[in-house]
């Protein structure tokens, strides 16, 4: 559905942003952007959504060039910017019901306030709602002309847990409508709760890309998967490596070891606080996670 | 699929959502109406405008409709396109049907309507105060306040588009007093130091206050000054054109 090619863009302070991008985008997927602030998700975002005109490389957008696209591409395509890009002293309903005029067949404006939870809020003007609530009125503007492709950017961002559930529902919903949803996220939690398809980007370029569990596979499958494991105790405690793992002490009183850990790790890690006499008070084990996928890649935290 | 909706639909209902929006602004609505009808009542019972003609009202009321365009088309639509563009509005709306090009024209759509309900209220006050404006007249001043809209819109984006917000409400501010009080829009820019008149004659606040001046009082259409607010006009919307930035 839309391919950004190696694509190099400039922001309004000529600083060049992407040094080279590659994503591509299908109907029924959600497509996430990974990356640590400024790594250039939004700036990608705006040169597909035809508000930023690379200066290198090829976008396309539902097959149109999409900088300085007619209506008629604009309006199968809906677009939730990061700072929102709400007027502030509107209310949310009357808003959203001028920008469904713009469209011959919008969505229904009631459902979509009732969907969102907008209708709690109705008539508070934009400035004084929270950034959740804002949050939740730009998402429901993207969507009010029925688009065939959503862009979210940060579509998390300043939500709390309960609103944050009812926004990932959505998005699942309208994948299973057949929107091609195209979001950036800093949060891993985010790509891996919503994301069919991950890029991941750093400094301008796309350093990886593929599903989620392709990206957390381990390399060594002989091993089984990557995982890591974390306890807290008390701190300043010295363990021995445990069947040839190393056991870290990141932050004082959490310990972590990962690697292709098995059964065998296990009982050696039990042995070492049966013979310090410590019993953790919590103890966590994961497969790899995209973070330490990013972390192993660009040697950086992704917050 | 999706569609948009057709052109005029989309340009007109923005034209009436900055309309409300402009006119339920408190701030735009005092210096949009309050102010410049303060100003018409000022010059009416004061002896300020003596020494230029016979009757005050017949003089200050062409002036008080220039002063209603800076109003509208430079402060109030500058400030109010300012603040979207910090907040991402028009980032926002130019991904939808709307586009920019409909956002602009939106914005020309309420700008005039804005100044249509500035001459209703300020001139019927003035003829409740005994303004007898030129019949001739009327149709060339209602060519020069286009003219103005135009010239002053165009400055208003460009201010709007290349600064701050903050900076931008301070700018359109501090002009339309600078231009109420010395741009030649109320008084007639005879009463001016030699120095200054010359210059004064090329400001677009003197062309549009002394072409209403010459259409409302001595039913003359004035080429002059339509050729300096239309040269404004060109240069602002080139300018404007070249370093607005949507963001």
């Amino acid at each position: 559905m839309k391919d950004l090619g190696p694509v190099e863009a400039l922001d309004n302070k000529m600083v060049r942003v992407l040094a080279g991008v590659h994503l591509r985008a299908y109907p029924g997927e959600v497509t996430a952007l990974l990356g640590p602030n400024g790594a250039g998700k939004t700036t990608t975002l705006a040169c597909a959504q035809g508000l930023l005109k690379p200066t290198g490389g090829t976008v396309r957008l539902l097959g149109q060039e999409p900088f300085q696209a007619g209506a008629q591409l604009r309006s199968r395509v809906g677009v939730m910017l990061q700072e929102g890009g709400l007027p502030q002293a509107v209310r949310p309903v009357p808003l959203l019901r001028h920008v469904a005029g713009m469209y011959s067949h919008p969505r229904n404006v009631d459902d979509l306030v009732e969907r969102l939870g907008i209708n709690t809020f109705a008539n508070t003007p934009i400035r004084r709602l929270s950034g959740g609530q804002k949050q939740r009125v730009a998402m429901a503007a993207a969507l009010v002309g029925n688009p065939e492709v959503l862009f979210l950017d940060e579509p998390s961002a300043g939500l709390d847990p309960q609103s944050r559930s009812v926004v990932f529902e959505l998005i699942q919903e309208l994948r299973r409508e057949g929107l091609g949803i195209i979001l950036t996220t800093h949060l891993m939690d985010d790509a891996q709760r919503l994301a069919d398809y991950v890029f991941i980007i750093d400094a301008g370029r796309t350093v990886l890309h593929g599903t989620v569990p392709e990206l957390t596979a381990a390399t060594d499958t002989s091993a089984g998967v990557d995982r890591l494991l974390t306890f807290d105790a008390a701190p300043g405690l010295d363990f021995p490596p445990v069947a040839g793992l190393e056991v870290s002490e990141s932050v004082p009183g959490r310990y972590s070891l990962s690697g292709p850990l098995g059964p065998v790790h296990l009982q050696a890690l039990a042995a070492a606080w049966a013979e310090k006499s410590v019993m953790p008070s919590a103890i966590h084990m994961a497969p790899r996670s995209l973070e330490d996928v990013f972390l192993d890649i660009s040697g950086k935290e992704l917050r | 699929m999706s569609a948009p909706a057709t052109l005029a639909r989309r340009v007109l209902l923005q034209g009436r959502y900055e309309t409300l929006a402009m006119l339920r602004n408190g701030e735009q609505l005092l210096i949009a109406i309050i102010l410049p009808l303060m100003a018409l009542v000022g010059l009416v019972v004061t002896p300020l405008l003596d020494t230029f003609t016979d009757s005050r009202i017949d003089l200050a009321a062409p002036g008080v409709l220039a002063l209603c365009t800076v109003s509208t088309a430079l402060t109030g639509q500058g400030i109010a396109t300012g603040f979207d563009r910090r907040y991402g509005v028009l980032r926002f709306l130019s991904t939808t049907p709307l586009g920019q090009s409909g956002l602009i024209l939106g914005k020309i759509i309420a700008v005039l309507t804005v100044m249509a309900i500035q001459v209703v209220v300020v001139g019927g006050t003035a003829l409740l105060l005994g303004w007898q404006p030129a019949p001739g007249g009327l149709l060339p001043a209602l060519v020069q306040l286009v003219l103005g809209a135009a010239a002053f819109t165009s400055l208003g984006l460009l201010i709007a588009g290349t600064v701050r917000p903050e900076a931008t409400l301070a700018i359109t501010n501090l002009l339309w007093v600078l231009l109420a009080a010395a741009g030649g829009i109320l008084f007639p820019t005879t009463s001016w130091p030699d120095v200054y008149e010359p210059v004064a004659h090329l400001l677009p606040s003197t062309a549009l206050g002394d072409a209403l001046r010459s259409a409302l009082i001595d039913a003359q259409f004035n080429p002059l000054a339509s050729v300096i607010l239309l040269v404004w006009t060109v240069l602002a919307s080139m300018a404007a054109i070249r370093w607005f930035k949507w963001s």
